[in-house]
């Protein structure tokens, strides 16, 4: 399956939704679509990850630098996954520590920083 | 099935097709379900390891993946450029160094993520490296060796 991303404004925040897989292939579509984002201004992104059949390495890479991106510019990006095969890339690359992860986007959302 | 060769052009685009086969002949070697998860991640790490090196080296050679169910499952992982000699942990870190340089933007998480996905996943993880090239071997038991708790046949 292809990597499907749409986004939406909630609370102020930007909500990108990505279905799919993100992978080696299809991850260039998700740094483009963080990349125009910032460009225009929209420094508070979540992603909504809930419906990510596949993440490796290189969307994990992409995901590091949306951070650094956004963090440049004073903003946040937050992440939601549920599913336990993804959270444990997460912790075995120890990104857990760099990513504030929640269970549903209204948390996201509503977070404290 | 004995053996089972995939060859392709290193873009990213065929890893999906590498992982697909994995997965799919993986379950035909009688391999526990809930690993084959593991057997996904770790075969698109590998691949994408190998492609990172060839993008550094400046390399079109294709990608070998050879599946093996004759011992459990085995994935073997084969690619041309021209890499110091080493076997073991030692092959593991030249291909790290050697995939590593090939991240030129900031965005690409060090080649050891990939190599921590890789340790974490593959029970067997075995490389070697050489002026012919890198191969990456990659094993999992077979449900029926892993004891009376396992399933059988």
């Amino acid at each position: 399956m292809d990597l499907s991303l749409s986004s939406r404004l909630d609370g102020g925040r930007t909500v990108v939704e990505a279905v799919g897989e993100i992978d080696v292939y299809t991850a260039p579509k998700l740094r483009e679509q963080l990349t125009e984002l910032v460009d225009a201004g929209r420094l508070d992104i979540i992603v909504d990850m809930k419906k990510v059949e596949f993440l490796d390495s290189t969307g994990l890479g992409v995901l590091v630098g949306g951070l650094k991106r956004v963090s440049q510019h004073g903003g946040s990006l937050r992440l939601v996954c549920t599913q336990e095969r993804i959270l444990k890339i997460f912790r075995i690359t120890g990104l857990t520590k760099v990513f504030a992860i929640y269970g549903d986007v209204a948390t996201a959302v509503a977070a404290d920083d | 099935m004995a053996l089972v060769e995939l060859s392709f052009p290193a873009r990213p685009v065929h890893v999906r097709t590498a992982r697909q086969v994995a997965v799919s002949l993986a379950r035909r070697a009688q391999v526990a379900d809930e690993i084959l998860d593991e057997i996904r991640l770790a075969v698109a790490e590998a691949c994408g390891l190998a492609l990172a090196v060839l993008r550094q080296a400046r390399d079109d050679s294709p990608v070998a993946v050879d599946f093996d169910d004759s011992d459990g499952f085995t994935v073997e992982v084969r690619t041309g450029a021209v890499l110091p000699a080493a076997t073991g942990a030692a092959a593991l870190d030249v291909v790290a160094d050697a995939a590593k340089v090939a991240a030129e933007d900031d965005e690409q998480l060090p080649a050891g993520a990939a190599l921590a996905v890789l340790a974490e996943f593959a029970p067997v993880l075995d490389a070697s490296t050489s002026a012919q090239g890198l191969r990456l071997r990659l094993g999992w038991p077979a449900v029926a060796d892993l004891g009376p708790t396992g399933r059988t046949a």
